[in-house]
C-alpha cells in the first residue's frame, strides 16, 4: 500500500516537470521579445526540474527502503544534480537579461527605459567607453 | 531493448518535443539574445532528461555527467552573455 502511494506521487511529479518544460517550450515560441522570452524560458524550466529530479531523489528513496543499496547513491547524486541546477540556472538567466539590455535591445512596447537613464547618470556603458577611445 | 521500455521513455519524449521548439527559436531568433535564450533552455532541459536517463535505465553514471554538464554549460552562458555584452574583459 504503502508503495502504491509513493509511485502515486512520484507519476505526479514527473507530470507537473514535464508540463512545465513543455510551457517552457512553447512560451520561448509565442512571446514576442528577448525579456519575455528569457522569463518563459528560464522560470518554468527551473521548477520542472526541481520537480523532474525530485520525483527521482523519491524513487532512489524507495529503491534503498527496499532494501537495493544503490538508491542511495541515485538519490545523492540527483541531489547534487538539483543542487547544481538551482545555483547555476537564475545566474545565468541574469547574465542573459544584462547583456541583452546593454547590447541595445529593447522591450517590444517600452516608452521609457529607467534602467537606461540611470546608467546614463551614474556610470558610462561599455559601448560609449569603446567609442571615446576611438 | 523492449525489456528496457517503462514510463520514463514516455517522458523522455515528451522532453524531445520542447527540446525542438527550443531548437525553432534558435534557429528563426531575430538577435543574438533570442538565440542564447533557446540554447539555454536546450541546456536545462537536457540535464534534466539525463536524471531521467539515469533513473530509467537505474544507472548512477548518467547523473553525473547531468552535473558537469549542468557547471559547463553554466561557464558557457556566462561567457556567451560576457561577449555579447561588449567591452573589455
Amino acid at each position: 500500500m504503502l508503495g502504491l502511494i509513493v509511485d502515486v506521487i512520484i507519476y505526479i511529479f514527473l507530470i507537473i516537470g514535464v508540463f512545465f518544460n513543455f510551457l517552457a517550450g512553447f512560451g520561448l515560441l509565442r512571446f514576442p521579445d528577448v525579456y519575455t522570452r528569457l522569463h518563459a524560458g528560464t522560470k518554468c524550466t527551473t521548477f520542472g526540474s526541481i520537480f523532474i529530479t525530485g520525483s527521482v531523489i523519491i524513487l532512489g528513496l524507495k529503491m534503498w527502503y527496499l532494501g537495493n543499496a544503490d538508491g542511495s547513491v541515485l538519490a545523492i547524486h540527483t541531489a547534487g544534480a538539483l543542487i547544481a541546477i538551482l545555483l547555476t540556472n537564475p545566474t545565468g538567466a541574469h547574465a542573459i537579461a544584462r547583456a541583452a539590455h546593454r547590447s541595445g535591445v529593447k522591450p517590444v512596447a517600452a516608452i521609457v527605459d529607467g534602467l537606461d537613464e540611470m546608467n546614463k547618470k551614474t556610470i558610462k556603458k561599455p559601448n560609449e567607453k569603446k567609442e571615446v577611445k576611438k | 531493448m523492449i525489456e528496457y521500455f517503462n514510463e520514463y521513455i514516455i517522458i523522455l519524449i515528451a522532453l524531445l518535443i520542447c527540446v525542438i521548439m527550443s531548437i525553432i527559436r534558435v534557429a528563426r531568433g531575430p538577435t543574438a539574445p533570442d538565440r542564447i535564450v533557446g540554447l539555454d533552455t536546450i541546456n536545462t532541459i537536457v540535464i534534466s532528461s539525463m536524471v531521467i536517463f539515469g533513473a530509467a535505465f537505474r544507472e548512477v553514471i548518467y547523473i553525473d555527467v547531468a552535473i558537469v554538464y549542468a557547471l559547463l554549460s553554466f561557464i558557457s552562458t556566462l561567457f556567451i552573455a560576457k561577449y555579447l555584452e561588449g567591452g573589455d574583459y
